[in-house]
């Protein structure tokens, strides 16, 4: 055996997102004791020499990056099997209990499902957590997101095909100012968060046609110091881009652990839209220039790669 | 417990339906037949005879009724034979228009009906109208009042009995903090309203009581500025804990002519003779000394009071 070769593709194996099962199978796997011995002597960054003590340990990122990447494709199945209800309410809950720079989650959930899966997602909270999830996340959030976050969660919007269009130009003027005053911020202010919790998403859609007219600029271009509201009105108005965009940041080669996580959480809770995930792909391939279906292919390995290959073809 | 009376025979939907269309027929209207059947029968039989009468006729009941009765009449039978969750919805969206404005009503339904039927009410109203309920009350109120529709028509509670004991001595010490500042909209006051569940606000408005030596509607009362908000406050807190307390408030103004809900006495027998009419019938008895179907015979009279009567169990089955 050519170690040198073996070493690199092994490397290779354990490095970025997923695990190459099979490659370390036949690599690691087959190789004798005296070849590992090797190969962590040559692996400066998985593995320290202890010359003292003649042998050479694990370095601690490198036990926990195996163990987070091994478990990528258990948690993405785990995920997959759960009802899409427990899901959205186990990420709900897990966002609350992370705090402030979680709360992103709790406004993809509220604003991406259907309003039967949002309401469905509160009747797993019901019986995951014996409280409403409501109450948990207005009990928990303090300070200016949560009449934001309350609202959202709580709404079951109309989602039919009737919508009175003057109303909704009255509201983007009332948005239009909201923005456009100073005193308390945006995302505190009542008609703000009355419109955004309460009007059904084709209403809004109208009130951003309007709103652009009316100031000129992208409704959708960060009206507000506030990041959640931002994403709520992406969310709410251009799911598919918003999801794109998170793909691409977990993608990205200088994402941290938390961001990668997203990767399996759009794949896992959007493939059984395939509208959706259709736009979302077409979406991708317009900014990106290039098919998620590439990037995965590249970026990705293992048993994790083809799992949400798999799911991304499911609206082939 | 229900007060409403079904024959142990109930005949097939399209003998009501035919016996029903007869009595819309000819000079007149047989308002005795239109109770003898419909004030007898529950809402599934209700429904079913609704279907059987459109299949048969080609009209609904609904329709055939309004053309036939009239006034408070009318008004009653319209409402009962209504579904539940449809006549909810009807009843919310007459509330938050200009001249049959009414809070009382969002409060009523949105604390005394279960989780689950309100959002049977939310699905009948979007149906129905077009839009949700949380907008129309969104947009048709403001300032304090919207503070506190808004989030009780949204929530969707926990309907368990688990109780947090620590989180009721918590929350009843915010609650009686708020209550002493006059802070009566407070943003956390209304948070532990609107969204904890109906035992956990059992135990902790117990709490309160017991710490405290009152009931917290004691202290709101005295309150001297008693607005519209405090009111409606007050009664928020009374249908999530003695809901017959509430009803049988709003069936005793109403039946004495006081204060501006002159719906009230119909509205109440309608929407709680399936419910628990038999605990808001002992309620006022023993609050007004007098049998609710011998108040309600003094204050109505004709096939209004033939109604109201038979919908609380009185008269023949």
């Amino acid at each position: 055996m050519a170690l040198p070769l073996e070493f690199e593709s092994l490397t290779e194996a354990i490095s970025g997102m997923g695990v190459d099962e099979n490659a370390l199978i036949s690599t690691l796997g087959k190789s004798q004791k005296e070849h590992r011995k090797l190969f962590r002597k040559a692996s400066k960054s998985f593995f320290v020499e202890d010359e003292e003590r003649a042998f050479e340990k694990c370095h601690d990122h490198f036990v926990r990056h195996l163990k987070l990447e091994f478990s990528r494709f258990n948690n993405a199945v785990v995920m997959w099997a759960m009802h899409p209800w427990e899901r959205d309410a186990r990420l709900v809950k897990k966002a609350l209990k992370k705090g402030e720079e979680a709360y992103n989650l709790i406004v993809e959930v509220s604003c991406t499902r259907s309003a039967e899966d949002l309401l469905g997602a509160r009747k797993a909270y019901h019986s995951l957590f014996d409280q409403s999830m409501e109450e948990d996340i207005a009990s928990h959030v303090h300070g200016p997101h949560r009449k934001l976050l309350v609202g959202l969660v709580s709404a079951y919007r109309y989602e039919g095909n009737k919508v009175k269009d003057d109303s909704a130009k009255s509201e983007a003027k009332i948005l239009a100012e909201a923005v456009a005053s100073s005193g308390e911020e945006v995302v505190e202010k009542d008609e703000v968060v009355r419109i955004l919790t309460t009007r059904s998403k084709l209403h809004l859609q109208h009130l951003y046609k309007h709103f652009n007219e009316i100031k000129g600029s992208d409704l959708l271009g960060g009206v507000s110091q506030s990041s959640l509201l931002n994403e709520a009105l992406l969310c709410l108005l251009k799911p598919a881009l918003y999801f794109s965009k998170i793909l691409d940041a977990s993608l990205n080669k200088d994402a941290d652990k938390t961001t990668k996580k997203w990767l399996t959480r759009v794949f896992v809770t959007r493939a059984d839209h395939s509208d959706e995930m259709n736009e979302i792909k077409e979406e991708y391939n317009n900014l990106f220039g290039e098919t998620l279906a590439q990037r995965i292919q590249e970026k990705i390995k293992g048993n994790y790669r083809d799992f949400l290959l798999t799911l991304l073809s499911k609206s082939d | 417990m229900a007060s409403l009376k079904v024959p142990s025979n109930v005949p097939l939907p399209e003998d009501d339906a035919e016996q029903l269309h007869k009595a819309f027929s000819g000079w007149g209207t047989n308002e005795k037949l239109i109770i003898s059947i419909l004030a007898h029968r529950n809402a599934a039989q209700r429904s079913l005879i609704r279907s059987v009468y459109a299949a048969t006729y080609n009209e609904d009941l609904l329709k055939a009724l309004d053309t036939e009765l009239s006034s408070d009449f009318e008004r009653a039978v319209m409402l009962w034979t209504l579904d539940p969750p449809e006549r909810d919805a009807y009843l919310a969206k007459e509330s938050t228009k200009m001249f049959t404005k009414n809070n009382w009503v969002l409060v009523e339904i949105a604390c005394t009906r279960p989780a689950l039927e309100l959002i049977k009410v939310k699905q009948a109203y979007q149906a129905r109208y077009k839009k949700s309920i949380e907008e129309d009350v969104a947009q048709h109120t403001s300032g304090d009042l919207r503070k506190l529709l808004l989030p009780l028509v949204s929530t969707f509670r926990y309907e368990g009995d688990d109780v947090n004991m620590m989180l009721a001595r918590s929350e009843a010490k915010i609650l009686h903090e708020k209550v002493s500042e006059k802070s009566y909209s407070d943003d956390d006051f209304i948070r532990i309203l609107t969204t904890r569940s109906k035992a956990q606000l059992g135990a902790t408005l117990n709490h309160y009581n017991n710490e405290y030596g009152n009931a917290i509607n004691k202290n709101l009362k005295e309150e001297s500025d008693d607005n519209d908000y405090m009111k409606l406050l007050r009664a928020v807190i009374t249908c999530l804990t003695y809901p017959e307390k509430h009803f049988e408030k709003v069936l005793r103004l109403s039946i004495n002519k006081m204060g501006t809900d002159e719906w009230g006495l119909t509205r109440v027998v309608t929407t709680r003779t399936e419910v628990d009419m038999e605990r808001i019938k002992e309620e006022y008895q023993r609050r007004n000394s007098i049998p609710l179907d011998r108040a309600i015979a003094k204050d109505t009279s004709g096939d209004y009071e033939d109604m109201l009567v038979a919908l609380l169990g009185h008269g023949d089955a």
